[in-house]
Formats: C-alpha cells, structure tokens, sequence
C-alpha cells in the first residue's frame, strides 16, 4: 500500500506539507494540510508601544507587507479615535492596489503560469519561471514587468519595494510628489496592455483545464469580503459581508464586530488556524476568501475594463462561480480592476495636497482594523493600556479563511487523480497546484514558515500508518 | 562554462528576502545564462542536491525542521550565504525569545481560539524555545544584512559568487533598511 510525500510542495508562499489518507484497496479517503511554521507575533508583539505596529506587522509577510501596514494602521487609527485626512485615505488605497497587482502577478506569472504553459505534467526539472522564460520570453517578461509596476509604486511612494516605513498611524508620512505621480501614469498603459494581453491568453487556456476546473476545489460554500453600500468592489474599507453559495447575503457586520460572527478553531496537525462563521458551527461555517469570494460578491469593479471582464466572468458558471480554479482568472480581472483604479486615483483632485496624517495620543484603549489583502480578509485587533502599550492582539489572515476550503479541495483533487498503487507526478503536481490555485500566504497565515511538503501517508482503516512514500 | 549552481532556502522569516531577490526584475531572467536554480521555493526539485556552489538562506533557526535543514544544506554546499536580518541576527522570529515558548504557542492557539483548543502536535516541527542566528550553528560564508537587503544588493552578492570573488560588502548595506 502506497504512501507519498511531496516534499516541499513547491512555488507557493509558504512552509507545509500533505498527507494522503487511502483505504485499503488504495482509495483516497482523506487529505490534509499541514502547515509548518509559527512565529508568534501575537505575544511577541506584547507590550511595544503600539505606533510600532505597522512597522513590525508588516514583517508577518514580505508579500503582502502593506495589507499589514494598513490593517495595523487603521487598527492603530482607531485607538488614536482619528479620521484620517483623505489624501492620506488615498495615497494608503494607492499603495494597496500596487501591491494587489504585484502578488497577484507573482501567483500567476512566477508561481503558476509554469502549469499552465507547460503543462500540468511537464518535466519538473524545467516547470518554473526560467521554463517559461525559455519557452514563451514574452510571457515571463509581462510577469516581471507587471510585478516590477506593482513594486516601483511602492517604491516610489514609500521610498522601499519591501515594507515601507510610509503608513502611519493617522495617515502617512509624506505627501505624494507631482513628478512622483507622472512617473507612475507614464507606466499605466503598458501595465494596462500586459493585464490584457494576459486575460485573452488565459481565457483560450480554460479549454485545456477542463478536468481541473470540474475538481479544483469545487464545491458551494459562503464567501467573505469586504463590500461597499452599493455592492461595489472594495478593497480598503467596507462592511464584512458574507454570502451564502446562491448570492444570497447571509450578513453584514462592522470588523470591529468580527469576533461575533468568526470563530477561530484549532487542528492537531496544523500551525493554521481554520476560521469559521460562527452561527453555522465548525466546521459547517466553512467559507471561501479572496479574488473569488471578492468577484463574486461585487456587483460591479467600478472601471470600465475590469467591469467588462467582470460581466464575461459572471458567465462562467450559472449562479456564483463555485471552481476554485478560477481564482487564477479573478486574480488578472483584480490587476485590471487595480491598474485603472490607480491612475483613476492619481488624477483625483487633491491628491498631491500636503495634508496627510492626523496627529493624536492613545483615545482609545481597543482598535480593530480591516483590510482586503490580495488572498482575502485581513483583520488586525489591538488592546493596549492608558501608555499605548500592547496588552493584547489578536491577528485573523486572509490565507487562514480558506484553510476548510483548501483541506476539502485538497481531498478532492487526491480522490480523482489519485487512485492505486502507482501515483504519476503529474497527479501529485495537480495536488500541490490546488493549493496553487488559492494562493496561499502561509508566512502570513501562521504568522508563521515556507516549505510545504506533500506528504501521501497510507493509513489503514483503523488508522493504523501502513506506509509513507517521500518524493 | 558550467553554469554555478545556486539554491535558496526559506527558513523562519517571512519571505521578503525571497521577494527583494526576485525584485532584481529581468537581471533574474539574465542570471539564468550563468546560474542553474537547483533548489529554490520557486522551482518544483524537491530534494536539495549534491554540490551546491551558492545557498542563499533567509530566516533564523526557530525549529527543529529548521535546525535538521540547516546542517543539511551546509553539508552540501561551497558557499552559504545569510541573507537578511533574521538569518544574520535572528531579528523579528528572536522577539519571542523572552518569553516562555509555551506562553507563546498558548497566546496563538488557546487564547485566540474558539475551537478545539489546544497547541497543534501532530504532523508540525517542534519549536526550539530560542530563534536564533545560523551562524550559531554552523559556518557562514558571507552575511548580508537588511530588512530585506535591497535587490541591487543581492545583485551585487550573486554576481560576485558566480565570478569567485567574495563580495566585498562593507559600507555597501545596513541592518533594518
């Protein structure tokens, strides 16, 4: 009786491994994830002056650093009881758009567009960014110039590609720059026909993606995203909505609210937490986060190019589109929604006004703040005493939210490529390429490691380990 | 010319040192003429191999896992790099450190819990009580501080390696920036 182990599970953020559970006539039964890695940043953060916050948070993930800064610095906004001026609102919305489109293109571009050029089983030796370099120059160029737009916006408004000391408590620390804003506009169009060029070429892949799209964690769940009144995109500020698998709206709360509705439940055999929606139970109150769970529930993007793509992929699927293999084609559609939402905001009036941080001492003793990361709902929970000093967080990731999700897509992917004695890696690829598909942040998620193992462990079917194959 | 034969290594930090590499842009795609990636987060080999020239590691030692992969990859390779704050002093992962790892595990998986409570066990490494630095374990060759060092640094670093000289870093970076 087989078992294997994938060791790492390769080119995604994070340190986990698999294991497989078959029956005894070698039939999957069960999967799991197991991730690897925990850092502890909610003690470790415990009693630091609370305007670190941002600074330190932002070294939970060097991906997705400036969800961080912002959910910690509206977090920390609330403890200050400011509004924060709205240039500041702005610039903070600017920075978070470059930074959706730059992990978004590392997931597509470097992470899995191996899979999808080369194919679900290629040669390993060669199914990575340099692959897709020697065989399409084009398609890997376009990723690392859509990745470099992202990351030069950062750069250029925060003074660094990777975490920027610029979010502030109160809004941010320096103004944006005339020329700053024209050097940026002057990338806009060719970012805009890279995210194009790139929609056209995955949407005539789809064709080739049948089978992983009927078995790519495809099932009806709730979904969770931040929503606007009108039911308008939102990536910085919004109601926390949650949708049941119709499109019905199951409800509607404030983030400060949060711990009412989400529970946070532990397993075993996992440094990642499993987040729930608390009035169905766990793991009942299974939902879905990120580009899927956010197009779904948007009503419109709210700039013309992402909302026709918008409408094209509402004709994917008859109600909300449930295939998690779809999370690749929300992501370029969130790059599009992104890129035009920044030279939108860039020509905004006001935009270059020097009036960009709110000043104030600790009025508040507790501080919640919420955010759209690029895998999902990010919430960041402070208490802190009369001298601004951290007594407690309480940090809820974007990746975390998908943890049921992931394990359950998991055991059906196993279960249909894998059955019997002798496993192709292709199958074990498409294993690992599930997990690919919801983009997990697994640095983040534990506030955590990056290895991921696939781990196919036999157990028999009174749990006795019968055997345990490593690749 | 054989090409070098690099590889990089995620331990315990969160991945930022992996992204400033990758914000080299297209001098990564250049680096491929003179450079064979054979052990990375970003390609699919999964076992680390034999003879490796350069092994760019980021993060500090905080488990066993870590600690094993460590001796490991020093055991097979020429040159080991230590990228990043949290390699070279053990930085964010160390905050821990003064506090008791159990209160640690209890603050994550207790107190901020509603579910089975309860520190995970099974399937996951054992944390060491201390995160600490590699070069508490073993030789380092070339350490290369920052919060992540920027890319035209690991540039630089990489560009040396693979000419055979020994990046000459003084004045050319900082810890934190």
């Amino acid at each position: 009786m087989p078992t294997i182990t994938i060791d790492p599970i390769t080119r995604i953020e994070g340190h986990s491994r698999v294991s497989i559970h078959l029956d005894k006539s070698g039939m999957v039964q069960d999967a799991q994830l197991h991730v690897t890695q925990f850092r502890g940043f909610e003690k470790l953060c415990q009693g630091r002056p609370f305007y670190e916050m941002p600074a330190l948070m932002a070294r939970i993930c060097g991906i997705c650093p400036v969800s961080h800064l912002i959910a910690s610095a509206k977090a920390c906004d609330a403890l200050l009881a400011v509004r924060i001026p709205e240039t500041a609102e702005r610039l903070r919305r600017i920075m978070h758009l470059a930074q959706i489109i730059q992990s978004h293109a590392l997931s597509f571009f470097y992470l899995c567009s191996p899979d999808f050029l080369l194919g679900m089983d290629s040669d390993p030796a060669h199914r990575n960014l340099f692959g897709v370099a020697a065989h399409s120059p084009q398609l890997a160029r376009d990723g690392v110039q859509l990745r470099k737009f992202g990351q030069e916006i950062i750069r250029i408004l925060g003074g660094k590609r990777i975490h920027p000391a610029w979010i502030v408590p109160g809004g941010v620390s320096n103004p944006l720059k005339a020329e700053d804003r024209d050097a940026i506009l002057k990338m806009v169009p060719e970012a805009l026909e890279i995210a194009q060029r790139t929609l056209t070429w995955f949407k005539r892949q789809l064709e080739n993606f049948r089978e992983e799209i009927r078995v790519f964690a495809n099932f009806p769940s709730h979904f969770l995203a931040l929503a606007k009144d009108d039911g308008g995109l939102a990536f910085y500020k919004g109601w926390i909505r949650i949708v049941d698998a119709d499109g019905e709206i199951v409800n509607n709360f404030e983030a400060r609210d949060y711990q009412e509705y989400i529970g946070e439940a532990v397993e075993p055999n996992s440094y990642l937490k499993s987040p729930f929606y608390k009035p169905l139970g766990y793991p009942q109150g299974m939902y879905r986060v990120g580009p899927l769970a956010r197009l779904n529930m948007a009503r419109h993007c709210g700039t013309p190019l992402a909302d026709q793509e918008l409408a094209e992929f509402r004709e994917l699927e008859r109600r909300f589109v449930l295939s998690s293999f779809y999370y690749h084609y929300a992501r370029l559609i969130e790059i599009l929604f992104s890129i035009e939402r920044i030279e939108w905001l860039l020509n905004s009036e006001g935009i270059l006004s020097d009036h960009v941080r709110a000043y104030a001492g600790p009025n508040e003793y507790e501080g919640v703040g919420v955010a759209e990361a690029p895998r999902g709902t990010l919430i960041h929970h402070y208490k802190i005493n009369p001298n601004g000093l951290i007594q407690t967080a309480n940090l809820i990731i974007a990746t975390s939210h998908n943890n049921l999700a992931m394990n359950r897509g998991l055991t059906q992917v196993a279960k249909h490529f894998i059955k019997g004695r002798v496993v192709p890696e292709g199958a074990l690829n498409r294993v690992e390429a599930v997990i690919r598909a919801f983009d997990p942040c697994l640095s983040c998620s534990t506030h955590a490691d990056g290895r991921m193992m696939l781990n196919v462990q036999v157990f028999s079917s009174d749990g006795e380990l019968i055997n345990e194959v490593n690749r | 010319m054989t090409k070098a034969r690099v590889a990089t290594v995620w331990m315990d930090g969160c991945s930022g040192c992996h992204m400033s590499f990758l914000d080299m842009d297209e001098r990564l795609l250049d680096l491929a003429d003179r450079m064979d990636l054979v052990y990375s987060p970003l390609v699919d080999l999964k076992e680390f191999p034999l003879e490796v020239d350069v092994a760019i590691i980021e993060g500090s030692v905080s488990s066993e896992e870590d600690l094993e992969k460590l001796y490991h990859v020093r055991s097979r390779t020429k040159v080991l790099v230590s990228l990043g704050d949290c390699a070279v002093t053990a930085n964010v992962p160390s905050m821990r450190n003064p506090f008791d790892l159990d209160c640690v595990l209890r603050r994550g998986y207790e107190e901020n819990a509603d579910v089975n409570r309860q520190v995970p066990v099974e399937n996951v490494p054992r944390l060491l009580p201390r995160a600490r630095p590699l070069h508490e374990f073993v030789k380092v060759d070339v350490f290369v501080p920052g919060c992540p060092p920027s890319a035209d640094l690991i540039h630089f670093v990489v560009s040396e390696l693979l000419e055979g000289r020994t990046p000459e870093l003084a004045g050319q970076c900082r810890f934190g920036a």
